[in-house]
């Protein structure tokens, strides 16, 4: 990586830097662009971040203090977006609920991404069928997500393939009604998007652990639990940990899924900004962002303190 | 050919302007005496509105039979009253409800209309002007459409308690709302709105996700229920809201609810998939489920119906031509084909008279007059939807508009009513 910037750097920098100092001392013109070279490759992706990230959010910050009326929002600078926010139960409830979602389909999507990384990485020999049977994993990736959540819904349904099935097979005598519009079908919507998410990085860091370690522990006397809490986990910690960033981001910003998984019954921050949006009240919805925000960027913190993925990449 | 007919003639002469020469049909102009005949082909009017009445056909006939352009853009209501509100360059003509009119109006940007220059305005029902469908009709609560129908000049801002020479919006399509059910699964007659939450049907229920609508249908359930005497349904009080929404929280707890909806293909889907058996529903969602062979009924109820009315207004900077253009549009609307079009749908023309020339003996009986259908009744795409013998739910026009228990409304306590049913949802 580092031979190859260097490689574009002293190509891209003599047409904007070097333009100028043509006349100059070779001397010169090397420190000159050298310096001129850092900044010059770092300036596009600060622009872009702060364009399209830091203005936004900074925005967004701003908004949340606005006033508004039925129809209009004029800026100011009032508390009372927060002060709502923050006085109303309904806030505690509906993040706790979103807090609750995260963690079931954390918890779910880890231990299936595990053991799918896990087989594919040891279970399966040939490179070949170990990149055949990943990419079976991503076919359903290849629809919109908002199909793949909507076809659960005759599946699971009063009437549907599941119950169906059930009451055929004589498990079950009367339709089983928590299988649609309830946490378990928001739950399990959640962990069919978002498994993904979790196999790859896990599998990208376990294909990578050294095969002669989990020989070495064999060869020690570790039994094949042993290996796994001893080697391989520790190894794949780094993968966990970015699969786990990717889950809980996505499902504490959802909306649509508790919105069609529980039949509009079932509130998660997501929904109350949308519920503001559409409303018009967009310093309200600005509020409840910048706090989703807080709450996410803690959460993240506190992952990254369990494992630095600096170090481990 | 048989079923429609094609009243040509008729048409031209409920025409404003109609010493016309209307070539035969397709490119017609209105070649209305008038210096602009030539220009008005190039003019083009942008009406922004609600999805209800924003039909293709209509922008389609605008072009064929006045020249113009009609530019449709469809919005959720909410959208609609802020550009109305807020963007008043972004529209000419704003195709709103009534209680969005009581919300938008003082804001100034639309301009009321001279009823002089429309036509039809004696024909138009009495509902949309002093309030009474017939001389012996009480008023029904909420925002009522003829209070907030006329102002007294035409820049003026409050609105006024009886018709005078301006009118706020031309009402153009309106509806009775009622609970639809599935008679299969329910087995039994259902009369009444507190049905909703009989404990018969945990499990099986829904209503609607749209605060403004959703708690007027609570309050229906609540005062069927007998727990609760409303001052008017559409302007609650907070205690009012409150024991209303709490009614309703209790029953969410208990499991009544399978689901609520919020767009027209949910609401459909419950119903036909059986997920619910009983439910806050749209006229054209049940036409949608009964197209599928599955039994379906808006069923009239004791307490009545909540209802809803659609209108255009002008925006406040039309003038000249384009006002004149306007002018045709709304006359032209109330004219005849649009009624005859809208009420093929299952709804109300605001002149049924004129749209009785559009429509079969057959549609008309069926549609308006409540009749057993002679022949089989066909939507506007051209599906049978109705067998012959078959009877409109609620009966005709004057039993369905007649028993009218409250309007779709915006109360003064809005703000306060829109989180306390966010917390409804959340809880």
């Amino acid at each position: 990586m580092t031979a190859s910037d260097h490689t574009v750097a002293k190509d891209a920098v003599p047409p904007s830097g070097g333009a100028a100092s043509t006349a100059r001392p070779s001397l010169a013109r090397r420190v000159l662009s050298d310096g001129f070279t850092s900044w010059a490759l770092a300036t596009p992706v600060t622009l872009v971040l702060a364009f399209f990230l830091l203005a936004p959010i900074a925005m967004i910050v701003a908004v949340s203090f606005w006033g508004s009326t039925s129809f209009s929002i004029y800026p100011d600078f009032i508390w009372d977006n927060y002060d709502y926010l923050l006085g109303s139960s309904v806030t505690y409830k509906v993040f706790l609920t979103t807090l609750k979602f995260a963690f079931m389909t954390w918890i779910i999507s880890l231990v299936v991404g595990f053991t799918v990384a896990y087989y594919l990485t040891f279970h399966i020999r040939s490179l070949t069928w170990q990149i055949a049977l990943f990419l079976l994993c991503t076919i359903p990736f290849w629809t919109s997500n908002i199909i793949r959540m909507i076809s659960w819904i005759p599946f699971l349904g009063r009437n549907g393939i599941a119950n169906q099935t059930l009451m055929d097979l004589g498990f079950t005598t009367e339709p089983l009604e928590w299988l649609l519009y309830s946490e378990f079908s928001v739950t399990l919507a959640f962990v069919h998007l978002y498994t993904l998410f979790m196999v790859v990085p896990i599998f990208n860091t376990m294909m990578r652990i050294d095969k002669s370690l989990i020989e070495a522990a064999y060869d020690a006397g570790a039994s094949g639990f042993q290996i796994l809490t001893n080697v391989i986990i520790p190894l794949c910690k780094p993968g966990m940990m970015i699969g786990s960033i990717f889950v809980v981001t996505l499902v504490m910003g959802d909306f649509i899924t508790v919105r069609f998984m529980s039949g509009s019954q079932i509130a998660n921050v997501g929904r109350l900004i949308s519920n503001d949006i559409a409303l018009l009240a967009y310093p309200s919805a600005a509020a409840t962002a910048v706090v989703l925000l807080i709450t996410v960027l803690i959460m993240v913190a506190v992952m990254l303190r369990f494992v630095d993925i600096r170090k481990e990449l | 050919m048989k079923d429609i007919k094609k009243a040509g003639p008729s048409r031209r002469t409920v025409l404003k302007g109609a010493a016309a020469t209307v070539t035969a049909a397709g490119a017609s102009t209105l070649g209305a005496p008038m210096i602009w005949a030539q220009n008005i082909k190039d003019v083009v009017l942008r009406q922004s509105g609600t999805g209800v009445s924003a039909f293709n056909e209509i922008a389609q006939k605008v072009k064929e039979d006045l020249g113009f352009t009609l530019e449709m853009t469809a919005l959720d209501s909410d959208a609609v009253a802020q550009r109305v509100a807020t963007q008043p360059g972004s529209f000419d003509i704003a195709d709103i409800e009534y209680w969005m009119c009581k919300k938008v109006w003082p804001v100034g940007n639309l301009q009321a209309m001279d009823v002089s220059k429309i036509a039809n305005y004696d024909q138009i029902v009495g509902i949309f002007k002093d309030g009474k469908l017939t001389p012996e009709s009480e008023i029904a609560q909420g925002t009522a459409p003829h209070t907030v129908g006329f102002v007294e000049s035409v820049d003026g801002t409050a609105f006024a308690d009886s018709p005078t020479e301006w009118m706020t919006l031309i009402p153009t399509i309106y509806n009775a709302d009622t609970l639809g059910i599935r008679p299969d699964l329910i087995g039994r007659p259902i009369n009444n709105w507190s049905e909703l939450l009989n404990p018969e049907f945990a499990g099986k229920a829904s209503i609607l996700d749209v605060s403004s609508i959703g708690i007027m249908d609570m309050a229906m359930v609540c005062e069927s229920m007998g727990e609760i005497q409303y001052g008017d349904k559409g302007n609650m009080t907070r205690e009012e809201i409150d024991k209303t929404i709490a009614i309703f929280t209790e029953a969410k707890q208990n499991g009544q609810f399978r689901a609520f909806w919020k767009t027209f293909d949910e609401s459909v889907n419950l119903m036909a998939s059986g997920e619910v058996v009983i439910q806050s529903m749209w006229s054209p969602a049940i036409t949608a489920v009964r197209s599928q062979g599955i039994p379906c009924v808006y069923q009239p109820l004791e307490e009545g119906y909540r209802s809803w009315g659609g209108g255009i207004g002008l925006s406040a900077a039309l003038s000249g031509l384009e006002l004149e253009a306007a002018y045709e549009y709304l006359n032209w609307y109330l004219s005849g084909w649009v009624g005859g079009f809208l009420m093929r749908q299952g709804y109300y023309s605001a002149v049924p008279e004129t749209s009785k020339e559009f429509m079969t003996d057959n549609e008309w009986g069926y549609w308006f007059e409540g009749k057993p259908a002679e022949e089989p009744i066909v939507n506007p795409q051209g599906v049978t939807m109705e067998e012959a013998g078959a009877v409109r739910d609620g009966g005709s026009f004057y039993d369905r508009m007649g028993s009218v228990a409250c309007w779709n409304a915006v109360m003064d306590e809005n703000q306060y009513m829109v989180r306390k049913w966010n917390e409804f949802i959340a809880s």
